[in-house]
């Protein structure tokens, strides 16, 4: 077990604030995405906080690093995090799915700053950030271009497509970050649509892969990954990232139903004593 | 009104539209082109050969050359992307509305082997719903060439602008139009004038059209001629004043007659301007393979086919 850095710590504090926040505000609204947002809330959280080049003051700068995520029913997620990193005022998140919101049900890059692409319909990611990708090295500008994916993205064939021209253009700064939960709408991955050993897939396909899973939920593991991604310039790379569906609420945890079921009175109740719990420990360290 | 001439010239859209892309190529540096292991059949190749860092084939993969294609946009980047119509309208329908359209990203679609001109590889590849598909969708200007001189016309006008356009252009010779007026995208274009009936088409029928119009007037019938080069968005504005002038329409077009021109046309004058009209297309079926001459006429789209609508057109005004 490695120690845990105090940078790292306050990360995980910041991510299960957000957590909180965000089953708040998907209690409240009755609507949006649980499970993923949960489970990509420390991924988003250290890309932000630690270590993407960006200006929230400034969102169009044209040399700030890109994040696709392309699982975008963690929209909730995603907004909390840009909006703590200063994109937009923290309480309009409580404006998440309301008509005439910026903060769309699932993210809209024309009306949310700091949202770099719109997504929802699944396996687009890939491809865009390759064209990102693309662009960065063509400009000279020299940015990175990173994708989140969850299982959903790469059960579509044109992540397949995209992993296939990724390998073929060898852009040096896209990086993909698989949010691997296991778990899908229906099911676990395993029963829905099987994707291990998908570590083997991306060497197959030519692209650079990270030589160990990383747990998704520790923060001094998700900074070795981006210490290998800068260990050698030579993408495309991956970093698989094992993380929990529903994480920080054990009834939640890994469980399918809650992948965007509503979040009732009765459940909230249960659920965020957890969240609060978990938030108290990382505060104590 | 303009005048227009059919000349003996032959051009096919493809070619002129590969020469376009290198010469703008020249003074755009921001211009990148993407195929889809198609571009000695589309021309983008000569794009490729003479900038090839700017060239990206991205292989059998539509929908991901678009994506790849919207991702080089957002970060301000010119992208064309191009193969056939067919491709482009159905295997690429989830990127284009959900990538390009929806966040209005300046990707040219040039859709190449447009209708029936892919005649010889059968109703696989020949594209006869893509002007419906693309017309559905908010933010996408449809533009369908008649001949190289507006394929080139076209691409040049999508390149300035800050949003998406499909431009259709079809495979094989055709005669260049000698037409004085300029081609401006969303303006039509009266070819002819007339006062009994309007002929509103684009693409590969206007010069079948034209030539419509010169035997209607032997019988003692006279067709207006309106290039509606720019199914969206149509121009309404020229349609009604057309339309309230002779009484009755006829669509003339290499499509599906369900959602293409004739839908377009149905569509902006039904509020405003109702008159008889009647539709030349391709009759809601699939088509087969053949030289693409005869299997135009087959299918319904032939100088005959647009001669006989007229007649029914104008026999049906009160």
């Amino acid at each position: 077990m490695q120690t845990t850095t105090g940078r790292s710590t306050e990360l995980a504090r910041l991510a299960q604030q957000f957590r909180l926040e965000v089953l708040d505000v998907l209690h409240k609204k009755g609507t949006g995405h649980w499970g993923g947002a949960s489970s990509v809330a420390d991924l988003l959280t250290h890309l932000y906080f630690e270590r993407m080049n960006i200006r929230p003051d400034d969102p169009k700068w044209e040399e700030r690093d890109r994040l696709v995520l392309s699982k975008g029913h963690a929209s909730a997620m995603l907004y909390t995090v840009l909006a703590h990193r200063g994109y937009f005022p923290v309480e309009e998140v409580q404006t998440f799915r309301d008509l005439n919101s910026r903060l769309q049900g699932h993210p809209c890059m024309n009306k949310t700053a700091g949202v770099e692409m719109s997504t929802g319909a699944l396996g687009h990611g890939i491809s865009v950030g390759l064209g990102m990708s693309l662009a960065s090295q063509l400009s000279g500008k020299n940015f990175w271009s990173y994708v989140i994916t969850g299982e959903g993205c790469l059960d579509e064939g044109q992540s397949w497509e995209g992993i296939m021209a990724a390998a073929k253009f060898k852009p040096k700064k896209l990086a993909l970050l698989v949010d691997y939960n296991k778990v899908q709408l229906d099911g676990a991955a395993s029963e829905i649509m099987p994707l291990d050993p998908l570590d083997e897939k991306f060497r197959a396909f030519g692209w650079r892969v990270a030589p160990k899973v990383y747990d998704g939920h520790n923060h001094d593991e998700i900074a070795e990954a981006f210490t290998w991604l800068d260990s050698e310039e030579a993408g495309p790379s991956v970093m698989i990232f094992r993380t929990h569906k529903g994480k920080g609420v054990s009834f939640m945890e890994d469980n399918h139903k809650w992948h965007g079921a509503p979040i009732d009175d009765e459940t909230y109740a249960k659920a965020r004593p957890e969240l609060e719990a978990g938030l108290a420990k990382l505060e104590a360290k | 009104m303009a005048t227009a001439k059919v000349s003996d010239k032959q051009v096919s859209m493809r070619d002129a539209f590969g020469q376009a892309l290198v010469e703008i190529g020249k003074t755009k540096p921001e211009l990148v082109v993407l195929d889809a292991d198609v571009s000695s059949s589309t021309k983008t190749g000569l794009f490729g050969a003479a900038y090839p860092d700017r060239f990206f084939n991205v292989g059998v993969a539509e929908a991901n050359m678009t994506d790849v294609a919207a991702g080089l946009a957002t970060c301000g980047y010119r992208p064309v992307i191009s193969t056939f119509a067919l491709f482009l309208a159905l295997k690429c329908t989830d990127q284009i509305r959900n990538v390009i359209c929806y966040n209005n990203l300046p990707v040219v679609i040039v859709a190449g082997y447009g209708g029936l001109s892919d005649s010889f590889d059968g109703a696989s590849h020949q594209a006869l719903t893509d002007i419906a598909i693309m017309r559905a969708l908010p933010n996408m200007r449809v533009v369908v060439a008649a001949d190289g001189r507006e394929a080139e016309e076209a691409l040049k006008e999508a390149l300035e602008h800050d949003g998406p356009t499909y431009i259709r252009i079809s495979r094989n010779p055709a005669p260049l139009l000698e037409i004085d007026e300029p081609f401006k995208t969303g303006k039509g274009r009266i070819l002819r004038e007339g006062k009994d009936c309007t002929i509103a088409t684009a693409g590969v029928p206007v010069p079948m059209a034209l030539e419509a119009a010169e035997k209607l007037a032997a019988e003692g019938i006279s067709a207006e001629v309106l290039e509606l080069h720019t199914i969206k968005p149509v121009d309404t504005d020229l349609l009604k004043k057309s339309v309230g002038k002779t009484g009755a329409v006829v669509s003339a077009e290499e499509h599906n007659i369900y959602g293409g021109i004739g839908g377009a046309v149905a569509e902006a004058l039904s509020r405003s301007t109702p008159a008889p009209m009647e539709y030349v297309g391709v009759a809601d079926t699939f088509t087969e393979s053949g030289p693409y001459d005869t299997l135009l006429t087959k299918y319904g789209i032939s100088v005959e086919a647009i001669t006989e609508a007229v007649k029914k057109a104008v026999k049906r005004k009160a």
